[in-house]
């Protein structure tokens, strides 16, 4: 279309770089806490995560091996070993065998023990301490080394936030919280909505142009003002804060859009289907569990996926209506918002909680993203 | 009970519950109350056909009354009351007239949050369709577009409680002498920055690190939505702007947006009625420490830190309020479409 006029290839090129600059500066962020969450809180406190990708220079305090482990050669005591595990690929550049200091000696060339002797250490992190004494003591010698390491990962944080039992603030019963108020939550209103759906796009009563109107209008009343009267009605009629009660305000708060979506799909379905039925006899209950169902099925997944991720995500309802002051029922967001304010220093469970309750809907996001756009056009673009 | 198992039964009571309700009512009424037979047959079908959309609409209606409507009435009597708790334990409304939004217009961080929002209204919504429009004309010109688009509409999945953590660590500062772990300040530190900056903290600045989060989250949207209107537009308005020999830039400002008015309409105001209501960004990030408060997260303090159901009442009102003209305008719109 565009090439219509031949359109120049200098322009092409701005377009290219724009979109990858574009792209970026939108993953940038997302992927920083992934990576971050693959660290160590070391490793996160002392380096920016964008340096966690490339081999970084570091100072490592090591030791050796302890006297004990010291052989005799000639006249001449021995420590011999490795600063570093041999699979790993370091490039030492210098050390030392005090604080003070650190970058004395040149990796590969001999230095000086302080008590007499002398060390090597190899630019790869192999060392030789040599002493004409014995070496005595209980600990090994230190050594200050400035070391080129790759980049390292660890499973660990995940291990300890989602399977460690003794970790109070861990996720995984939250995350199964999450999932306890968010799936009934899910499949209720659709089942409502879909029959509210069907009167409003496919029968005809007097109100019908109002009712569609109402429901319009719902749609964007604010969530904030549901909150009191219905807390005060949640314990008024005994439900208190607690699942039921997330369940309901969920459906509830749903159900607008739930309506809106299906109606507007509904309605587009070829008449003449709904008509021949009517005309074989086919009951109203009928044509719909049989005909109006199956064929809406690309709507039902559209709103099913919103009101997944919504509910997902939710911290409001989840705060107004289902945690209590025990905590039992906290759900994931609440439990990061949790970690936010106490622990706001720990990144690295932060970020591995944070990703933990992201990645579901990333998931969903992904596998699904077809019906997710399709309902945001049916929703919106109208 | 465990609550897994409790959700399971939740979804089989309520599953099964809908279905049996609307087989049996439906069943109801074709067989008992009008049946389409015997000598009144004709008469019971047409009752009977202006009886069952009121059944398959009653769940709808009685869950939207009760979970919407009812509450707007109801939060309305509220911010006019007061909620007083009785020597015996019990609580008691008494009417309080305007006092609560008297009370409200006292306190300066009303006004803040007053003010907050209105920046947040001024700007989100006009830089996430910008960012939107630029992210869906630019992708719908190249081949990997479509990932690129998928990439860029990703936050859209992400809590909010995410994103804030995600940005967190974005705006996070360390001491001068240590390494920063924050992208922002990494980067103005490379470009000539003397210290690096708490983000956050800085009043009438921080409101705006906060709006990133909200802009990052909603230009996906922006983009899915005008995107499709964008490839709706004729074609043969565009050839002819390019055979008549408009550039790229008139072609895009001249033919395709005056076509995609609406469209931009209808993205703007949605994204509105989400920045009326943020709450989570506010909440996780500063808590509207900082001057950073906005209105949903003043009402979260009234209502629960304060227990103030009066005043927490009056600000969700003053939400509604903002939200009303877009409601008025989305039911007229709603109502010229189906004539």
């Amino acid at each position: 279309m565009d090439n219509i006029a031949g359109s120049k290839s200098s322009l092409t090129w701005a377009v290219h770089i724009s979109v990858a600059a574009l792209v970026l500066l939108w993953v940038f962020p997302t992927f920083g806490l992934l990576v971050s969450s693959f660290r160590t809180s070391d490793q996160i406190a002392t380096s920016g995560w964008w340096k966690a990708m490339f081999p970084s220079e570091q100072n490592l305090v090591l030791r050796a091996n302890a006297p004990e482990m010291q052989e005799q050669i000639g006249d001449l005591y021995v420590i011999e070993g490795e600063l570093f595990d041999p699979d790993i690929e370091v490039e030492i550049s210098v050390y030392g065998v005090s604080s003070q200091e650190i970058s004395a000696f040149t990796a590969g060339q001999a230095g000086v023990l302080r008590n007499g002797g002398t060390i090597t250490v190899s630019p790869t992190g192999q060392y030789r301490l040599t002493n004409t004494e014995p070496f005595s003591g209980s600990r090994g010698q230190r050594i200050f080394v400035t070391a080129t390491t790759p980049p390292e990962f660890t499973l660990e944080n995940y291990q300890n936030v989602l399977f460690d039992p003794d970790n109070r603030e861990g996720m995984a019963k939250a995350f199964f919280n999450t999932l306890t108020v968010t799936i009934p939550a899910t499949i209720i209103p659709i089942l409502i909505a879909a029959f509210a759906a069907y009167a409003l796009a496919w029968m005809e009563f007097p109100g019908r142009a109002l009712l569609i109107a109402v429901v319009v209008g719902l749609l964007v009343v604010p969530l904030q003002l549901a909150l009191i009267p219905l807390l005060k009605l949640h314990n008024e009629i005994g439900i208190g804060k607690g699942y039921l009660g997330a369940w309901m305000a969920h459906t509830g708060f749903g159900l607008p859009l739930a309506i809106y979506l299906l109606r507007n799909y509904m309605v587009g379905l070829p008449r003449e289907i709904i008509e021949n039925a009517r005309v074989d006899g086919a009951s109203e209950f009928q044509i719909f569990v049989k005909i109006i169902l199956p064929l809406s099925f690309p709507a039902l997944a559209s709103f099913a996926i919103f009101q997944f991720l919504w509910t997902w995500n939710d911290l409001l309802v989840a705060l107004v209506f289902l945690i209590d002051s025990t905590g039992e029922t906290t759900v994931m967001t609440k439990q990061i918002v949790e970690l936010l304010g106490t622990r706001g220093g720990n990144w690295e469970i932060l970020a591995t909680s944070a990703f933990v309750s992201i990645s579901v809907p990333l998931l969903v996001f992904f596998a699904m993203q077809k019906y997710l756009v399709r309902g945001l056009l049916a929703g919106s673009v109208k | 009970m465990n609550p897994a198992l409790q959700g399971l039964l939740t979804i089989i009571i309520g599953v099964s519950g809908c279905i049996a309700y609307f087989y049996f009512s439906n069943q109801f009424l074709d067989k008992v109350l009008c049946p389409p037979r015997g000598k009144n047959a004709g008469r019971n079908i047409n009752r009977a056909n202006l009886i069952r959309p009121w059944l398959f609409l009653m769940p709808a209606l009685l869950a939207l009354g009760l979970y919407l409507a009812y509450p707007v009435v109801e939060t309305l009597r509220l911010s006019l009351t007061n909620r007083i708790t009785l020597p015996d334990g019990t609580t008691a409304y008494t009417w309080a007239g305007l006092d609560n939004y008297k009370q409200m217009a006292n306190e300066p961080k009303f006004w803040e949050a007053l003010r907050n929002n209105a920046l947040w209204l001024l700007f989100v919504p006009a830089i996430a369709t910008a960012f939107g429009l630029l992210a869906a004309q630019l992708t719908d010109r190249i081949k990997w577009g479509n990932i690129a688009k998928s990439l860029i509409f990703m936050p859209m999945a992400i809590s909010f409680v995410g994103a804030a953590v995600i940005f967190k660590l974005v705006y996070d500062t360390r001491p001068i002498d240590q390494d920063q772990i924050g992208v922002l300040n990494a980067i103005y530190l490379t470009l000539g920055g003397t210290e690096p900056k708490t983000w956050l903290t800085i009043p009438l600045w921080n409101s705006f690190f906060l709006m990133a989060v909200l802009v990052w989250i909603q230009t996906g949207f922006a983009m899915v939505i005008l995107s499709a209107a964008l490839r709706g537009i004729p074609e043969e308005t565009i050839e002819a702007a390019i055979i008549d020999g408009a550039n790229p830039f008139q072609v895009f400002f001249k033919i395709k947006m005056p076509q995609i008015k609406n469209t931009i309409m209808v993205v703007w105001t949605t994204i509105t009625i989400v920045v009326l209501k943020v709450f989570d960004i506010v909440f996780a990030m500063t808590n509207g420490q900082w001057e950073t408060q906005v209105l949903a997260n003043y009402m979260f303090d009234k209502l629960f830190r304060a227990n103030d159901w009066g005043v927490g009442s009056a600000s969700a009102m003053v939400i509604m309020l903002l939200v009303t003209p877009i409601l008025v305008w989305n039911v007229r719109n709603a109502r010229k479409e189906m004539q």
